[in-house]
């Protein structure tokens, strides 16, 4: 046996070699597979029709067209949809924050009779689909006269965000050792002291999680987006940016200056935070 | 001490907002749905009850059963195409090659980006004269191969699922790299010792493992596929000739375009049940101890 193993090292080494080489090979490819459209799209975000028509189709555009940015973002109302969205996601991000922490810190930590069924039920909320609400919160939005205002979309997207929120923040609530709030009580703290000075910061890391998971589901989200909201200066890109390509569905170039525009802030922040995005959506799975 | 955490009206001031917010925007509104499903209803005039015929004409009405078929190919896609090529790439990489941490990075990518972006992008990529694939085709010598992808009957629906399966591919990688990387090196050593070779360990130590991640990765998938509606409404709209729609954008065009609110509705509860009932069959299939 050992003779069996020791009589081909050499040959066994190279065909080690030679597998690795094929293995970072195809591990290469697939990182093209999923980088190259995106590459592409930024090429053709800076080339006018004729080059994108006739041109290299593929490759780098001769010269950078950067009109086509500020085409989309004044004529095609890219920057009205930008803002809109920044407003929807950081107001919807606070809310959350605040409501599943306070919520969350009631339900692993305050004693009261019916904390254990309001946790199930929340947590039966993680697997109901927005389909199902959908046209209810719409007659529900349009009789309250909230149809085409910014609250049309925070509030669900507030609603629909808190399950998980207070999934992954109760866990963390239960890690903080008792003691902490006890001794803060004992100083003469309040129970809001308590809670926003004292625990509050011993989450930080799943405030984060929390808070990156509600930005990309409110800034990418479509369905409830497109139904309460049909005028332009409340549009959010994703809506926004449907009506743009009807407008400009020729021009090429300014179509993809806008999905540039739209997506450029998110993977800035998954470039700075990358280690803690690709922890919150594992977090974010693992519920059991 | 017990007095401060169990007073009544902080506790209320703690959970009040998000249970108001719960019931009011999540919980109450199926229930609604459920009702609305039972009538036959414009939203303008006056309802009639009619008990559960849009039911039974949902599942007699041949639209809506190939948008129901649809759904299933998209969810079998995944789960048969999509998981194993995941499952390929995160057991590479957790076995610790060289750039492992850039791979993960780079593959997880179209994960972050809007559903919207990814359909006009792909509609580009898919563009019959002008798109990155038909050039790509030309380019290396398969001009015949190029045509229009999305606009026929034969591969819209093939065409419509490859931007999904580009986009959570990385998802499910990362999940299952976690769950890869959660094994106890001391066992795959062990294994490599006893002389199992390493694709021996990945099928009877590794994988068997990481069962609990896969059932989720499952789920989602299946899921996912089932209440697709972005990247279709988007893409194709569910056309052409309908070879591509799906429940959730039948559900929609009922509602929104045809004024059908009772027939939508019956079509929305559909898709509640359905993910429930995959959900449920799942968990049981695929028992896990923890």
């Amino acid at each position: 046996m050992e003779a069996a193993i020791s009589g081909q090292p050499r040959k066994s080494k190279l065909f080690y070699r030679i597998g690795m080489i094929l293995l970072q090979a195809m591990l290469v490819l697939f990182a093209v597979v999923q980088i190259y459209p995106l590459i592409w799209l930024a090429f053709f975000s800076l080339k006018d029709n004729s080059e994108i028509f006739s041109g290299d189709v593929l490759g780098p555009p001769k010269q950078f067209l950067w009109s086509n940015y500020t085409k989309a973002l004044s004529d095609g109302n890219v920057l009205t949809y930008f803002i809109n969205s920044v407003w929807v996601t950081a107001v919807t991000i606070f809310l959350v924050l605040l409501l599943s922490s306070m919520s969350a810190y009631a339900i692993t930590r305050m004693k009261w009779r019916f904390s254990n069924a309001t946790m199930t039920l929340i947590l039966l909320g993680m697997m109901v689909p927005i389909h199902a609400a959908l046209l209810p919160l719409f007659m529900v939005l349009r009789n309250l006269k909230l149809l085409n205002t910014h609250w049309a979309l925070i509030i669900p997207y507030v609603a629909f965000g808190l399950p998980l929120a207070i999934f992954i923040l109760a866990s963390f609530f239960k890690g903080v050792p008792r003691e902490m709030e006890e001794s803060a009580v004992m100083d003469g703290c309040g129970i809001y002291r308590t809670f926003f000075f004292i625990v509050l910061p011993l989450v930080r890391p799943a405030l984060v999680t929390v808070a990156i998971f509600t930005f990309l589901s409110s800034w990418n989200e479509l369905m409830f987006a497109v139904t309460f909201i049909n005028d332009t200066i409340y549009q959010t890109l994703t809506v926004g940016i449907m009506s743009m390509v009807g407008t400009y569905i020729t021009q090429w170039g300014i179509i993809g200056a806008g999905l540039m525009i739209s997506t450029i802030p998110t993977i800035i922040i998954y470039l700075l935070l990358n280690k803690q995005v690709q922890e919150s959506m594992i977090a974010g799975a693992v519920k059991g | 001490m017990d007095k401060v955490f169990s007073n009544k009206r902080d506790i209320a001031i703690f959970v009040g907002p998000t249970l108001l917010l719960f019931f009011g925007i999540v919980l109450i509104p199926i229930f609604v749905s459920s009702y609305y499903s039972l009538l036959e209803w414009n939203g303008v005039t006056k309802p009639t009850f009619i008990g559960l015929d849009n039911y039974v004409e949902m599942f007699t009405d041949s639209r809506a059963l190939n948008s129901m078929k649809n759904s299933l190919l998209y969810a079998g896609a995944s789960v048969f195409i999509q998981l194993p090529i995941s499952l390929l790439l995160a057991l590479i990489l957790a076995s610790g090659i060289k750039g492992e941490g850039f791979y993960r990075t780079v593959y997880f990518i179209p994960v972050l980006l809007s559903t919207v972006v990814i359909a006009q992008l792909w509609s580009k990529i898919y563009n019959a004269d002008y798109g990155m694939l038909n050039t790509l085709l030309t380019n290396i010598g398969l001009p015949h191969l190029a045509q229009d992808w999305l606009g026929q009957r034969e591969t819209a629906l093939a065409a419509s699922f490859i931007p999904t399966l580009w986009q959570y591919v990385g998802y499910h990688m990362l999940l299952m790299y976690a769950g890869a990387k959660s094994v106890s090196p001391e066992l795959i050593e062990a294994a490599k010792i006893d002389g199992a070779s390493t694709i021996r360990t990945a099928f009877s130590i590794v994988i068997p493992l990481m069962k609990p991640i896969l059932k989720v990765s499952l789920v989602f998938s299946v899921i996912g596929a089932l209440k697709i509606f972005d990247l279709i409404y988007v893409l194709t709209g569910g056309g052409p000739f309908f070879t591509t729609e799906v429940p959730s954008t039948l559900m929609y065009t009922t509602i929104f375009d045809t004024y059908r609110y009772g027939y939508g509705s019956a079509l929305s509860v559909f898709i509640i049940l359905e993910c429930l009932l995959f959900t449920v069959i799942i968990n049981k299939f695929f028992k896990t101890d923890y």
